[in-house]
């Protein structure tokens, strides 16, 4: 992990308030892996003071992608920076999903905006992993297929896909699913994969989640981010540094 | 071969540099040795110790505020027995001046966590946090009360030869008087200011955007409210000062060493820009080269009133 200035390349609005943001940093491409992320800083003013967390969505040759909507002030001025504009990036944070070993589907649980590390994981997995793909969100705005392939909708309100949440919509889908040789990677809101953990564990999937929490540094030391694990006496781990993925066994979520 | 002379004393504690890395914004050294050369500062301050390990407060801990942030960690530690097992190993290959901080519940915590660690000869001073505001044991609550400072103080002292620094709570009308506590009762430095104590609340929600409600503040907010802190400890008590509160950047750090203070602490900084600190040595002797001041050490309290 590394402090680095790299130039924007390109931003663009993919969907309704969701922006994509192409950066040419070779030196973080090179060595992000899908459910890594980024600290950036948005503006070298104290406003605001910390930098935001970013999960990786694709790399393609020197280039990193990150997916965002504007929520606050800090993706404001982010998503408003002109091409040529340096982002000051702290980086490569966290540990990443596990893509490696022998399953042999992929299914893809994604949440709202918890889409965005996956187009890189699509982009890593497709050629030795057959990917299903579950996309969910409240309303038809807040589904993101961006990146995406081989994808099932589904919407709480049914003015998309599937009328409920995307876990009942996995669930839906069972009976194509063979458990035993399927690994669930998933991002979303906490009470989407608290729903998503009770699913996984009912039917024995094995299953990786990328959390959040508010953190200030991304790499340890301020200790803000922390979550419960499972195995060590209720011991609190840290989302930046232990994870952002776990699996979901590991953490109380 | 640096040609003006950057170094710093508290005490009979001799710094390269005024340059410190705060207690809580550093963790063990570990994390932070990836961003920086930690041989080029003048010292670090570990996270706060307790003599049990800590599990610290549930999330969420941390919310940013104006030009600022709300913390409440709740001491989370590994304790006293894992850090000299686990962490000092690592601390030990660097060269660089390495100060405990310590916090406790009780007295006799403060004592036995002292004891036991100055014993290892890696740790050149102690900072005794008597001041943490996200606890609902200890802390604070010694950190209000001159009596309680200036006890802790003596029994601490009378345990260890080794650099005692006291950090100061600000949440008290007179800073001042608790530094004359510390002095008195041989300590040999202060540091100020520890965090402010702080809220934020969801106005949709209506419930404190932290979960221990409150958080102690710091950041660029603070600035101001240190420097008159450590001024009015400048003017009043004859000790050195290790001014402390949202240095940002060489500039803030010479204003903290006019104002009165001997070093400086680096806090929120090195969670946005971990490289920041030891880039500013080379400003600060840039500063003054520029300004003709020979020893930095020349800047403390040369306030013109």
């Amino acid at each position: 992990m590394f402090v680095i200035n790299s130039p924007i390349v390109e931003t663009k609005q993919v969907h309704e308030n969701i922006f994509i943001q192409k950066i040419h940093s070779p030196e973080i491409a090179q060595l992000i892996k899908p459910g890594q992320f980024l600290n950036i800083r948005v503006s070298e003013t104290t406003f605001p003071l910390l930098r935001r967390p970013f999960s990786i969505c694709d790399v393609s040759g020197e280039h990193i992608f990150l997916m965002f909507n504007i929520l606050g002030e800090g993706t404001k001025i982010l998503a408003h920076k002109r091409d040529g504009d340096l982002v000051d990036i702290l980086g490569p944070l966290g540990n990443g999903f596990n893509i490696e070993g022998d399953y042999k589907t992929s299914i893809i649980v994604a949440g709202g905006l918890g889409a965005a590390p996956f187009p890189f994981l699509t982009r890593k997995i497709k050629n030795s992993k057959k990917i299903l793909t579950f996309v969910g969100g409240r309303t038809k705005q807040d589904v993101i297929t961006y990146g995406l392939e081989n994808f099932n909708l589904s919407s709480d309100d049914g003015s998309i896909g599937f009328k409920g949440n995307v876990v009942q919509s996995l669930e839906q889908n069972l009976s194509k699913i063979d458990i035993h040789s399927s690994k669930v990677f998933a991002c979303g809101p906490n009470v989407m994969l608290r729903v998503l953990k009770d699913f996984c564990i009912k039917y024995n999937l094995d299953c990786e989640a990328s959390t959040e929490c508010a953190m200030a540094c991304g790499f340890g030391i301020c200790q803000g981010c922390p979550i419960e694990s499972t195995s060590n006496s209720g011991k609190y781990l840290l989302v930046c540094k232990d994870g952002p993925v776990f699996n979901v066994k590991d953490v109380v979520i | 071969m640096s040609r003006i002379d950057l170094s710093v004393k508290i005490g009979s504690l001799q710094l390269r540099n005024p340059i410190m890395l705060a207690s809580g914004t550093v963790g063990y050294g570990n994390e932070i040795s990836e961003f920086s050369d930690l041989n080029k500062l003048g010292a670090i301050v570990t996270k706060s110790l307790s003599l049990k390990p800590r599990k610290g407060n549930p999330p969420q801990r941390i919310v940013e505020t104006p030009a600022g942030m709300l913390n409440a960690i709740g001491l989370a530690n590994v304790g006293v027995e894992e850090f000299l097992k686990e962490k000092i190993p690592f601390l030990k290959k660097y060269d660089v001046p390495l100060i405990c901080n310590i916090a406790a519940s009780t007295v006799e915590e403060y004592v036995e966590c002292t004891k036991i660690l100055t014993t290892e000869e890696t740790i050149k001073a102690f900072e005794i946090n008597v001041s943490c505001p996200n606890v609902s044991d200890g802390g604070l609550q010694f950190g209000n009360d001159k009596n309680a400072v200036g006890n802790v103080t003596a029994k601490v002292r009378a345990v260890t030869n080794k650099p005692l620094i006291i950090k100061l709570s600000p949440n008290v009308s007179y800073i001042s008087e608790f530094a004359q506590v510390v002095k008195c009762e041989g300590g040999d430095a202060v540091s100020a200011i520890n965090t402010l104590v702080g809220t934020a609340f969801n106005i949709f929600t209506r419930k404190p955007k932290i979960f221990n409600v409150n958080g102690g503040l710091s950041g660029p907010a603070i600035k101001p409210i240190a420097l008159a802190k450590v001024l009015e400890i400048s003017r009043k008590v004859d000790i050195p000062i290790i001014g402390i509160g949202g240095i940002m950047n060489w500039k803030d750090v010479i204003e903290f060493m006019i104002c009165g203070s001997s070093a400086v602490q680096i806090g929120t900084l090195n969670f946005i820009d971990p490289t920041a600190p030891e880039k500013m040595i080379k400003e600060l002797e840039d500063y003054c080269i520029a300004n003709k001041v020979e020893k930095i050490s020349n800047l403390t309290a040369s306030y013109i009133l």
